[in-house]
């Protein structure tokens, strides 16, 4: 068994169900179940998880505020690999960064076993995935630098993650709400008015020159660059 | 604190190369203050806040219990625009605590956070816009009457425009620091500037008046022009007012909105209206803070003098917005006797007590009062039930004393030392022989 192999899973929710508890134990993994983010760190053993398996079957807003949270207060990017339902793949959507690799849920064991395995080894390239750029605007998602033509940038937290989400989904047209869920999290209490006044500072932020790079669709929400149906 | 949001200002400190960072907040009169680190030091700071000796800053702590923690709130890191580009510095807002970690009781950014939280949890969300007036004038000479750097009036578009090139760079910078702007005109007086900011929440607001502030006379100052908030700096011209627009939303819905209103106001509008009538007395102190402010509040200058609400009626305390089509989003209130020289947390504070008080107590509201109350007389507007504003911050002092709604929005520490503070700055005014006095009386007694 390899060394990753041989680090400890810590496996989401808790109790875990029994064939995903019978899968990894005929594997030879070694894994804790956990249900939020304190309890993996508390039970974190030396030299960090060597992933996180989460089963979102049961309940998946509990399954992305936990990936949520985890991506958030942990800096290093700890591997995650989502069970979902069959009927559950469209809230995949958009949420491409919460997540490394999912399998449907029920499995078949050497399925998952592949994927885990694949997912262990991957050596993960932050880099080839650092810079996003659209036109003049680049984003440095590792420095969390951004600038328009050449000059920088200055943006609060959370209009760089409005912008960066935007920017990583060019053309498509957004509503409030999914821009809400997707950026700030359920969480968040405010309204979709919120995103509004993030657009409206983040166009003044942009300038007059570049203000147009976000599109309001009327009566529907947002627009970052180009239609795909426009030249 | 959110460890991403933490990394994300150190990490944006390293890169832009920042020397210099400040950390805001500000006294109970509204003056902002700022507290400047070095990098190394922001960690540090970000994690367990900043020690210092409360009982410099006015209406802080006592001698005996002086330390108090700045604790910064990376929602709000900014670089400042104005600094010099070989070193770049930065601001931050800081929340003041007590050395246990507890909201410190003289701290206005905390009385507005506690009054939002409340709001918060009556499931509504507190949404201002205001229009700020000011003033440009030429640099100031002791002893002289200030001088406005133009003679233009309302709307005016003057050649060789100076002032016009200031607003421009102003908007910009406010711009670039994330503040939108939605007009800016040539104000009726000579040298006299309105800029409307866009709605945001409350504390935001606050923030962005404060930074406003200090941009505008940045600013200016360095195009050799002296910016001034003073509510009425000359006789005989328009004062500056800081109108504010309100709106409270529930979730994504205008809770100010009825369609089937001949107004489009909901109950929920109505009774905040009214709790902002009923307690419009008691407020006026902190709305309207300096002797000055009282001299704006006078009739026939558009300010208000008269304890009433309408649609388009500009003598009017409040006035609601007709929009040119039925607008669920954009039903909002405007609340007309505030001015800039305000403390912004604490103004906002009070008026979304007064607000929620109307509220939580279904108050009704009196009738529109649609004629022009300045052409009123005094037994009319008796009969109509309609009162004025405090006539001076002596009136306005007293009132707010013997307000509860106010004693509890404030919290006691600041209740007392506001009235304490601003009845020397009554006492000092008083014993003053004006112009005014000597004009009138040294020839003819």
């Amino acid at each position: 068994m390899s060394a990753e192999t041989t680090r400890m899973l810590a496996v989401v929710p808790d109790p875990t169900s029994p064939e995903l508890a019978r899968t990894l134990d005929l594997a030879g993994y070694s894994w804790k179940a956990v249900n939020s983010v304190a309890e993996a760190s508390e039970s974190e053993p030396q030299g960090g998880w060597a992933g996180v398996i989460v089963d979102a079957s049961d309940d998946v807003d509990a399954a992305w505020t936990f990936l949520r949270a985890m991506r958030k207060q942990r800096t290093d990017s700890t591997p995650a690999l989502l069970l979902v339902g069959g009927g559950q793949l469209n809230e995949l959507e958009h949420r491409d960064d919460l997540f490394d690799d999912f399998c449907l849920n029920p499995f078949h064991p050497s399925e998952l076993e592949a994927r885990l395995r694949h997912l262990l080894t991957a050596e993960i390239d932050v880099q080839s995935a650092d810079l996003v750029e659209y036109g003049e605007l680049v984003l440095n998602l590792e420095t969390y630098q951004a600038s328009i033509g050449n000059k920088p940038l200055d943006m609060t937290y959370m209009e760089y993650e409005l912008l960066k989400f935007l920017v990583q989904n060019p053309g498509k047209v957004f509503t409030r709400e999914i821009l809400l869920s997707r950026v700030w999290g359920y969480e968040y209490y405010g309204g979709a008015r919120t995103v509004d006044v993030h657009v409206r500072r983040l166009r003044a932020k942009l300038g007059e020159e570049h203000a147009n790079l976000i599109q309001t669709v009327r009566s529907v929400g947002y627009r970052f660059g180009q239609s795909r149906w426009e030249s | 604190m959110n460890e991403q949001q933490r990394d994300y200002v150190l990490r944006s400190v390293e890169e832009r190369g920042v020397r210099l960072i400040r950390l805001w907040f500000t006294d109970v009169l509204g003056n902002l203050k700022s507290l400047a680190i070095s990098p190394p030091e922001l960690d540090n700071a970000l994690n367990d806040g900043m020690t210092f000796d409360g009982s410099s800053i006015d209406g802080f702590s006592r001698v005996q219990e002086s330390d108090v923690l700045a604790i910064p709130d990376p929602d709000t890191y900014e670089l400042l625009p104005w600094a010099d580009g070989s070193a770049p510095e930065a601001r931050i807002f800081c929340d003041i605590h007590h050395l246990d970690g507890t909201p410190f009781e003289g701290d206005p950014r905390q009385v507005l956070r506690r009054h939002v939280k409340a709001a918060h949890d009556a499931g509504l969300t507190f949404y201002l816009a205001p229009d700020i007036e000011y003033f440009y004038f030429k640099p100031l000479i002791a002893d002289a009457e200030p001088v406005p750097i133009d003679d233009g009036g309302f709307f005016d578009h003057t050649v060789n425009d100076v002032t016009g090139e200031l607003r421009k760079n102003t908007i910009r910078t406010l711009e670039t620091m994330g503040i939108p702007v939605e007009y800016s005109f040539h104000e009726d007086a000579p040298g006299q500037q309105e800029i409307d900011l866009r709605h945001t929440d409350a504390l935001t607001m606050a923030d962005s008046v404060m930074t406003f502030r200090l941009a505008v006379r940045e600013i200016a100052a360095r195009n050799d022009v002296h910016a001034t908030f003073m509510p009425k700096p000359a006789e005989g011209l328009q004062g500056s007012g800081m109108h504010v627009h309100m709106s409270l939303f529930r979730g994504d819905d205008n809770a100010f909105y009825e369609e089937s209103d001949d107004y489009d106001l909901s109950p929920t509008a109505k009774s905040f209206m009214a709790g902002l009538l009923r307690h419009a007395r008691e407020i006026t102190a902190v709305t309207n803070q300096t002797v000055n402010s009282y001299k704006r509040l006078v009739p026939n200058f558009e300010a208000p003098v008269h304890i009433s609400w309408a649609r388009n009626n500009r003598s009017g305390l409040i006035r609601v917005p007709i929009a040119k089509q039925s607008n669920p989003l954009a039903t909002r209130i405007e609340y007309r006797s505030p001015d800039p020289a305000c403390n912004p947390y604490l103004a906002f504070s009070l008026m979304l007590a007064a607000g929620m008080k109307g509220i939580e107590e279904s108050y009704e509201l009196p009738d529109e009062a649609d004629a022009n109350l300045f052409e009123t007389d005094d037994a009319e507007l008796a009969e109509l039930g309609i009162e004025q504003l405090p006539h001076s911050l002596y009136d306005a002092l007293e009132i707010m004393e013997s307000s509860t709604l106010v004693r509890e929005a404030l919290g006691e520490h600041i209740f007392e030392w506001f009235l304490r503070n601003k009845r020397r700055e009554w006492q000092g005014y008083k014993t003053q022989v004006t112009p005014f006095e000597r004009d009138r009386y040294l020839r003819s007694l």
